[in-house]
């Protein structure tokens, strides 16, 4: 038996140290947010010139008048993501992009993918991520609550936080881009977490109930025993699945599957040390789901 | 528990092979109606584009405005009712009337059988609020009125919108409302998507006008030709309109060599057009498009066979666009493109590629690691994630969902978690086998012990994929799909094929030791 008990203050620590540094970079940082979110123009260009190189594809944006342009690579040395604000909202900008491009480059790009979200469709996209994140945060909520005792749900509800916020955290602190996708992954990452908690609360109270004579100290911790292979081998294969997106599924899906990759990861870890050591600094013994049984029979 | 009657075998076999087979019809032409279902590739996958039009109604509610202005005039004066100082104002028309006759006003408004304010019953509202306030009316729309108007435009210019689509020829486009004011349109597998924009963006409002030298600037505007330069006064009446259009066509005049658009007008049209160029000879008659002159051709004969052809400097591509926009008619309102995401085929074959390689590697990855860790009993769960993704499939392709490149990683996802279940059977009947003997009793109280935690596990991915079905957008919406389906799909496998394949081989070992 690991015990995870001994390190239940230590990690308690870590954790608060990251939801604060996590908070303060969503503070002052900020997040970076893609178009979706923000509004702007976005261009994915193959060239077919090897040639080409991105600081002269640079040079031509930055003379096509389009404000602040930002021209990276894109995976592999000829594909490249062009983004800018496209503040005026110009109708025809695609088609004089082209013409400009074709004018210095000779004809060879290709326009894998255009996309163009005007500032009023932006802002409902991230009231409706807000608003998704939030509710399922709210209906997780409710579920424990009806499930478990409150203790409980204090428990799973601020594991799941953690999850989210640290998640947030290593975007804003790596300048990760969020967009659509990410609000998938983070109510993912809310039902992983979720689920992850609840295997061990079940194994916490069926043990609380077996046994009058452990403290919930002890108790937590051979319930994480208990449940550890269960949680390692589920947590390997999620990985393993994501790994797989996140290596072979091509670059759009990359940011979803970072950050599903870390959700599982802080998942799993705060399903151990945050939910267990609620219970335990709440002080949870057997008589918690006892007097709960006598009010529901 | 552990025991399955034949017929419950029966039924889990032929289930299985039924979404298998519905599941391969993707891979075969199959001709028969049910099996040649398809899930539908998104637009990430398949190339294509989409569009989200908005409505720009505020010229829909100037115009509105100004006749109402006329209207009411009108219709009090035949009421001897002297309408003074009307005239609009933001969105608002303000008039004075003598004081002895403001009840008759009032009355009038409130009316529900009123002739100038209607009223919808359904909704308890009139369209139009009229206000005193102290030193004159205002009249303005109410909500519901505000409403009416806006779904009776966009019901316009969907129509519009569908009729320019389909005459550019792309194959199954789809397009819908969205709230009152905005219409979606997906075009999967569009090769041209600016020509299409290009074409949802314009009006296509056209007039025929008189150019006049009347100084006088009531009754005349000052418009500009299409090169933006030039500028010429063109009566505000109008002759005729893309309305009096029956047909418009592209053609090469002989003559000139130039590309023109030639057009037939129906009977009122005819005659109008027939009036105003016998009264109207010597004179310019100025072709207005969305308030630019395309050309403003001197006439020299009477036209009376309801047929005319516009020259304006075209190549056959804008001859034949702006043929085919006076055929489908003038949007009520002007549409802005709002969001657009648009995919090119190769990036789309890319990415199913990518998605593959991706799901093909990551279930075998998670396959080999099942079989390392449990043997006998990962053998049991693979067989039983590989009949998962079978039936996952098979119940997108039934219900011919869209599969999207975060679809499939919903689906790569469901493999990762698929095993969860299983895991925890399994762990628990190791448990159970350290105080029981008996391999069939602790196999037993090791699935009836785990479902609690299984069913709550469940639950909590699913109230997860179903906010974001409702809240997620687009390729989003593709991935709760698969995640939501592939709940249900994991627990069948898990409880009716694992559980089958797991209770023959207890049976046939249940004298043996460390089973698991």
């Amino acid at each position: 038996m690991i015990a995870f008990n001994k390190y239940y203050n230590h990690f308690n620590i870590v954790s608060t140290f990251l939801i604060v540094v996590s908070l303060v970079l969503l503070i002052f940082k900020g997040l970076n947010f893609g178009i979706d979110f923000k509004g702007g123009t976005l261009i994915e260009l193959r060239s077919t010139d090897e040639k080409i190189n991105v600081t002269s594809l640079r040079d031509k944006f930055s003379q096509m008048n389009l404000g602040d342009v930002s021209v990276k690579k894109f995976g592999n040395d000829r594909d490249y993501l062009v983004k800018f604000e496209n503040k005026d909202n110009k109708k025809n900008i695609i088609e004089e992009i082209k013409v400009s491009l074709d004018k210095s480059f000779g004809n060879n790009f290709n326009f894998r993918r255009v996309e163009n979200v005007g500032p009023k469709v932006s802002a409902e996209l991230l009231k409706s991520g807000v608003i998704a994140i939030s509710l399922s945060l709210a209906i997780m909520l409710f579920y424990i609550w009806i499930r478990f005792e409150w203790q409980f749900s204090l428990g799973a509800i601020l594991a799941l936080f953690h999850d989210v916020i640290v998640t947030l955290g290593v975007f804003s602190l790596f300048s990760l881009e969020i967009n659509l996708s990410i609000i998938a992954a983070v109510l993912t990452i809310v039902g992983y977490s979720m689920n992850d908690t609840v295997v061990i609360f079940d194994r916490v109270r069926e043990n609380l109930r077996k046994y009058s004579d452990i403290k919930i100290y002890e108790l937590t911790n051979i319930s994480i025993n208990e449940t550890l292979s269960r949680t390692i081998i589920t947590s390997a294969t999620t990985l393993l699945a994501l790994l797989a997106i996140y290596l072979f599924g091509g670059e759009i899906l990359k940011g979803f599957s970072l950050a599903m990759i870390l959700g599982v990861v802080f998942g799993t870890y705060s399903s151990i040390y945050i939910a267990n050591t609620v219970l335990v600094r709440l002080r949870v013994s057997q008589k918690t789901v006892l007097r709960e049984d006598d009010g529901n029979s | 528990m552990l025991y399955f009657s034949k017929l419950r075998i029966l039924f889990i076999t032929l289930f299985s092979l039924l979404f298998i087979l519905i599941a391969s019809s993707n891979l075969f032409k199959v001709d028969d109606g049910f099996f040649n279902k398809k899930i539908n590739l998104g637009l990430d996958l398949q190339g294509g584009s989409y569009l989200l039009l908005e409505i720009d109604n505020a010229p829909v509610i100037e115009q509105k405005l100004q006749n109402l202005t006329t209207t009411i005039r009108n219709y009090f004066k035949d009421k001897n009712i002297k309408i003074n100082n009307i005239k609009i104002n933001n969105q608002d028309i303000f008039f004075n009337v003598p004081d002895e006759n403001k009840q008759s006003i009032i009355d009038t408004f409130e009316d529900e059988n009123s002739d100038i304010n209607p009223y919808y019953p359904r909704f308890k509202s009139h369209q139009l609020i009229l206000e005193d306030t102290g030193n004159n009316f205002k009249v303005s729309f109410s909500k519901q009125g505000l409403i009416s108007l806006k779904t009776s435009s966009q019901d316009q210019a969907i129509e519009i919108v569908r009729r320019r689509i389909d005459e550019v020829g792309t194959n199954e486009p789809n397009i819908l409302k969205r709230g009152n004011n905005r219409i979606l349109v997906e075009l999967p597998g569009l090769d041209d998507p600016m020509r299409v924009k290009s074409l949802l963006g314009k009006t296509a409002n056209l007039t025929f006008r008189f150019v006049t030298n009347n100084k006088d600037s009531f009754g005349v505007e000052k418009l500009k030709y299409e090169d933006g330069i030039e500028e010429a006064s063109v009566s505000k009446r109008i002759i005729i309109s893309g309305d009096n259009l029956l047909d418009a066509q592209p053609k090469m005049d002989t003559q000139t060599n130039q590309t023109i658009v030639s057009f037939s007008l129906d009977r009122v049209g005819a005659k109008r057009f027939g009036k105003a160029t016998s009264t109207g000879i010597g004179k310019q008659l100025a072709i207005v498009l969305d308030g630019k002159i395309i050309s403003a051709p001197v006439i020299r004969d009477t036209i009376a066979s309801g047929s005319g052809q516009i020259s304006g400097g075209f190549t056959f591509q804008t001859a034949t666009d702006l043929a085919l926009l006076l055929r489908s008619g003038a949007l009520p309102a002007p549409l802005n493109i709002i969001e657009e995401r648009t995919v090119g085929p190769d990036l789309g074959q890319d990415s199913i590629n990518a998605g593959m390689i991706a799901l093909a590697i990551g279930f075998l990855l998670v396959i080999i690691f099942m079989f390392v860790k449990y043997r006998i009993f990962g053998l049991i769960t693979n067989i039983t994630l590989i009949v998962n993704l079978f039936i996952l499939l098979g119940i997108l392709t039934l219900f011919e969902a869209t599969l999207t490149l975060p679809g499939i990683a919903g689906i790569i996802l469901t493999v990762g978690m698929a095993v969860d279940a299983n895991v925890l059977i399994f762990e628990r009947i190791k448990e159970e086998l350290k105080d029981e003997k008996n391999n069939i009793v602790a196999f037993d109280s090791g699935y009836t012990k785990s479902r609690t935690a299984i069913i709550d596990a469940n639950i909590t991915t699913l109230l997860a994929a179903v906010i974001l079905f409702f809240m997620g957008s687009g390729p989003v919406k593709g991935f709760s799909v698969t995640l939501g389906v592939g709940i249900f799909t994991t627990l069948f496998s898990v409880y009716f094929i694992a559980r089958l394949f797991t209770s023959i081989y207890v049976s046939r070992n249940r004298n043996k030791e460390r089973l698991i």
